[in-house]
């Protein structure tokens, strides 16, 4: 299935048109020795054969709307509003280009405008853009824009930033001469605990990176790394999340220079991953250094009111190597699918589904911390997001959950080799009482076979 | 707005199409009535910061239009002692008036002689083929 | 109509979807006032307007399913909707990016498939499919070239070679990996030029970035001899497969002489642009090469099992969160399953036939950029008689019901038309876009205020842009 309209006689005549006998002319150019290879790729499919296929495929995995489901880190399980769906799935939206030609994409163009309106609006800073790819490059980009802006080559990293981000961070620094400092997360006594980040901005340092709230769900007082950032002239870059900016103080009320997140849980699915939308924002001062398209209000010559990408000189398009960024194509049908989420849950319903998740997550806290051998480790207060120490291995504790059909947490010692046997779990508005109740049965199970194995290990009854 | 043919005569010019006008010990720099032509409407002028050192021949700065964005190259090696801040609010009057109040920066040259290098109005005429 | 912004149509108080989960009898949050937020300035307007707002501009912009969009480089080839119907079942469109691998089987199958299938297509040994977008593809490749020299101890190749037709992310993002431009001429065939060529490149050269076939729609008439001389010097070359749609079946670019290579999904592959992405792409890369890939790839157990490759010691690392653009994947590998074999020539053959077909019909007024046929997209210099502006004759182009062809790209063609119809155009579509820039050419003669003052039926007219660049007005 090709879905190439021609007929035979039509294919004749341009061919004829053209002057030439056959297809095979125009393709002459391509050197004989590499002209026409064999590729297998299978028999062509219809679309009832690749149908069943797919389909085929999609029922071997188990989708986190239909169990028991405690993942975050960094991807999060939220109610998604069908008429969210309904206009990203619109054609016009979907299958339209990036708008070069603005008289005929108003569409889009203002969709893009009123992203940015409420991106604003829910962080409380100047200016947003229209969107990168995803939480990751977003504070990537925003260090490299930091590293523009202040000439200074030293950056303070959290490490209660998400580990992934770090990751990604890494490989867009790699090229530069940068000097990366990254605090360390420990485990000291009840809680996680992390080396002081203001003792390394310093006049050197460009930026300063922390995640708000913490990877492990804790949410902090600013104010002091604020502080130290106006003290030294570094730009404090604020990793946030957004159903959190539902209740907490905003990036712009701390007083950040850049604000950036995963724009995920607002409205866009799982998806195992993407596509995502990355949110970045900033100072006003700042918007000619930030990287990726940004639309704005204009008027026609009958002084009708209209979009159009502006600032595009900063842009690969125009300034090529001396661009902002290469990125072009970026996230907007994502952007699109937020905006139609905020529009759709209002104040009241993002508030409200920010306080539910809080709420479930306390309602765990509680459930688990009751039993033997298992703790919460998240300094309080947390956002919807818990660490839990258990007596087992948190792998072990996964698999076992999932043997009882509950699809568990992420396993910290992936990306944090020094905290064994801890468990970041997430609630949101989606948790039920049930799931709670499911979930600490299990745990009880396990610290009990756990307890049990280990007490006929040291040869007690 | 003018058709970009404007050369007056007691102005120094660069190839890259900036003028530089002897003020005392100062030179006040900017773009040529050909360049602002070129550019269409300018939107934007990054400029360096008093006290920064410029070199002949190399960049201090960026002028932007609305589709392009293009390198300023400065005649003279000096210090950067006074920039057009006005441009920020009205960057319309590189294109209204560059040999006025379009003006970009005043350099104190570290050699008053490299004026000499560059081209006279007849010079510049002539690369723009006018 | 101006329709009115969200703001707008907020009225406060206005009932909006209510949220139902919250625990019976919960506490209030132990959280401080400090922490808190005080104010939320978000608009209230309730599900029916919303719903209306958005239905309405949507019909205010073109698009694909609605008009004929000829944009050049861009592919804007028809999305089958099976595509879309297959990446929003519940078991594609649900799952979390790390959830325990047994639970995900489905999805690594089908990565592990699509990386398979994308490398028989383009002869590389191995693919990896993180990557967001073209640009990012294009970083990849360069971090793992600068990767892999660092492995040979080559500290000192500081240098990538770009064509002046090049898209403008390619020295965008080789200043993002670290090197230096340097620009290589195009002769007045459209090819490399290899004087140009045979005497910048050297042993400061990391790596030359070539789009094939070219931005001006031209396969390099000495494409392996360019290969050759690259690799003769030590450095890589990086393909740029934005033009894939021309060599489907035909060429893989691997043969060509390339290292490695991203394939952008949203043009050739059919995943929809969505008014600027989501993208996603592919990059495939020799074997010398592939050890640098971006991880995490889908690997093949030997219980026959799928798992997240993890252990790629040499891997340029993370470009994502997660591992890429899994919903644009799911499309791309059902449209290749409905290509099969034997769809890749027959798109390849198509797509070139219409473009030549277009620009045969047009050579009468408007001037070929080139002399020599052209592969799926066909450049012009503007107007034969140079009565009107590319600007003026794309505006009036809205007026008969057609998106315009790229505009002023590449740049060393002077009042550029780049015209890419694709191989999902039927040839009525094509006789009536011709026809209807025959006659603009006409009236550009004739009455050139007609084009000047185009468009005249859209949405708005043409929008002052200096304004808004002098004043930014960025939210409302």
């Amino acid at each position: 299935m090709t879905y190439v309209p021609l007929t035979e006689a039509e294919r004749a005549s341009m061919l004829e048109a053209l002057g030439i006998r056959s297809v095979d002319a125009l393709f002459d150019v391509i050197p004989a020795s590499v002209r026409y290879p064999e590729i297998d790729l299978g028999p062509a499919l219809t679309e009832m054969d690749v149908t069943a296929r797919v389909e085929a495929l999609a029922a071997a995995n188990t989708p986190a709307t239909g169990v028991p489901f405690f993942l975050g880190a960094g991807a999060y399980r939220h109610f998604i509003p069908s008429a969210v769906g309904a206009i990203m799935g619109r054609s016009e939206f979907s299958t339209s280009y990036t708008p070069y030609q603005p008289e005929v994409s108003q569409g889009t163009l203002q969709a893009t405008f009123e992203f940015q309106s409420l991106i604003c609006a829910l962080t409380g800073m100047d200016v947003s853009n229209a969107s990168v790819y995803d939480g990751s490059t977003a504070l990537a980009e925003a260090v490299l824009m930091a590293l523009r802006v202040t000439g200074r080559e030293r950056v303070v990293l959290s490490g209660a930033v998400h580990p992934h981000y770090r990751e990604v961070l890494a490989a867009y620094l790699k090229p530069r001469s940068v000097e990366l400092t990254t605090t360390d997360v420990r485990l000291a006594g009840a809680h996680l605990a992390e080396d002081d980040i203001l003792a390394r901005v310093d006049d050197r340092t460009a930026c300063c990176v922390v995640s708000q709230p913490t990877f492990f769900g804790e949410i902090r007082d600013l104010a002091p790394v604020v502080e130290a950032c106006k003290r030294t002239g570094a730009l404090l870059i604020e990793v946030y999340n957004p159903t959190s900016l539902g209740i907490l103080k905003s990036p712009g009320a701390w007083g950040a220079d850049i604000a950036v997140a995963e724009g995920q849980p607002l409205g866009i699915p799982l998806s195992f991953g993407g596509p995502y939308v990355g949110l970045m924002s900033c100072r006003r001062d700042l918007v000619r250094q930030m990287p990726g398209r940004i639309a704005g209000a204009t008027t026609d010559a009958a002084g009708r009111r209209g979009f159009v990408l502006t600032l595009q000189a900063r842009e690969q398009h125009i300034r090529r190597e001396k661009a902002t960024s290469n990125i072009c194509t970026s996230e907007t049908l994502m952007a699109l699918g937020v905006t139609t989420y905020l529009a759709l849950l209002g104040p009241a319903g993002l508030r409200d589904v920010a306080t539910a998740s809080a709420q479930w997550a306390r309602v765990a806290a509680r459930a688990l911390s009751a039993i033997p051998g298992v703790d919460v480790v998240t300094p309080p207060p947390f956002f919807h997001e818990l660490a839990v120490r258990t007596p087992a291995p948190a792998a072990e504790v996964n698999r076992r959950l999932l043997d009882r059909g509950i699809i568990g947490g992420f396993d910290v010692r992936r990306s944090y080799p020094g905290l064994e046997n801890v468990l970041l779990l997430c609630c949101t508005e989606l948790t039920r009482e049930e799931d709670v109740r499911r979930l600490a049965n299990a745990m009880e199970e396990i610290v009990t076979e756990k307890t049990a194995a280990g007490a006929a290990n040291r040869g007690l009854r | 707005m003018s058709d970009g043919s404007s050369v007056p005569a007691d102005l120094r010019y660069t190839r890259e199409h900036e003028w530089a006008r002897s003020e005392g010990e100062e030179v006040v720099v900017g773009i040529t009535d050909f360049a602002q032509h070129e550019l269409g409407d300018v939107v934007y002028v990054e400029l360096p910061s008093i006290g920064a050192r410029v070199e002949a021949n190399r960049e201090f700065g960026v002028v932007e239009s609305v589709k392009s964005a293009s390198d300023l190259y400065s005649p003279v090696t000096g210090e950067v002692v006074g920039r057009n801040e006005a441009l920020a609010e009205h960057p319309e009057w590189v294109n209204e008036s560059p040999y006025d109040r379009g003006w970009m920066i005043r350099v104190r040259p570290a050699d008053p002689k490299e004026m000499d290098a560059l081209l006279d109005a007849n010079g510049y005429r002539q690369l723009v083929g006018g | 109509m101006t329709e009115p912004l969200l703001q707008e149509l907020s009225a406060p108080g206005r009932p909006t979807i209510p949220i139902s989960g919250a625990p019976a009898g919960a506490p209030p949050l132990d959280i401080p006032a400090a922490l808190l937020r005080s104010e939320l300035p978000l608009p209230e307007v309730g599900e029916p307007e919303v719903v209306r707002h958005f239905t309405r501009l949507s019909r205010q912009n073109m698009s694909i399913d609605t008009t004929f969009y000829p944009l050049g480089s861009c592919t804007m080839k028809y999305n089958p909707k099976v595509n879309d119907a297959m990446a929003t079942l519940p078991g594609m469109r649900n799952i979390h990016p790390l959830q325990p691998l047994e639970t995900v089987q489905g999805a690594l199958e089908l990565v592990y498939e699509l990386q398979e299938a994308l490398a028989r297509l383009t002869g590389f040994d191995e693919v990896s499919l993180v990557g967001a977008a073209g640009a990012q593809g294009e970083l990849a490749g360069l971090l793992m070239i600068r990767a892999a020299h660092e492995a040979h101890g080559a500290h000192g190749r500081r240098r990538v070679l770009i064509p002046d037709s090049a898209h403008g992310t390619n020295p965008a993002t080789a200043a993002m990996a670290g090197y230096e431009v340097v620009t290589l001429k195009s002769d007045s065939r459209g090819n490399v030029d290899l004087a140009s060529l045979k005497s910048l490149v050297g042993e400061d050269t990391a790596a030359l970035m070539i789009t094939v076939p070219s931005t001006l729609g031209l396969f390099d008439e000495a494409m392996l001899e360019v290969s050759a001389i690259v690799h003769e010097a030590g450095a890589y070359v990086y393909g740029d497969g934005a033009n894939l749609n021309a060599l489907l079946g035909v060429a893989r670019p691997r043969d060509l002489g390339i290292d490695v290579m991203h394939a952008n999904l949203h043009k050739t592959f059919t995943t929809p642009h969505g008014g600027g992405g989501p993208g996603a792409c592919g990059i495939g890369a020799t074997a010398a090469l592939a050890p640098y890939l971006p991880g995490p790839m889908v690997a093949r157990r030997s219980d026959g099992r799928f798992t997240l490759d993890i252990e790629r010691p040499h891997s340029i690392g993370r470009l994502l969160a997660f591992q890429g653009h899994f919903g644009m994947l799911v499309r791309a590998y059902t449209y290749l399953r409905m290509l099969g074999s034997p769809g890749l020539r027959e798109v390849a053959e198509a797509a070139v036939l219409n473009a030549n077909y277009l620009r045969q019909r047009l050579i009468s007024a408007y001037q070929p950029a080139y002399d020599r046929w052209c592969m799926h997209e066909a450049v012009f210099a503007g107007t034969r008689s140079g009565a009107a502006r590319t600007i003026d004759v794309a505006k009036r182009l809205l007026d008969f019901g057609f998106h315009p062809p790229t505009i002023y790209f590449p740049l060393i063609v002077p009042e550029a038309l780049m015209i890419e119809p694709t191989e999902t155009e039927s040839r009525a579509t094509l006789d009536a876009f011709a026809d209807a820039l025959l006659r603009i050419a006409e009236e550009a003669e004739r009455d050139p205020e007609l084009l000047r003052s185009a468009p005249h039926d859209t949405p708005v007219g043409r929008l002052d842009e200096t304004t808004a660049a002098r004043n930014p007005v960025l939210h409302w």
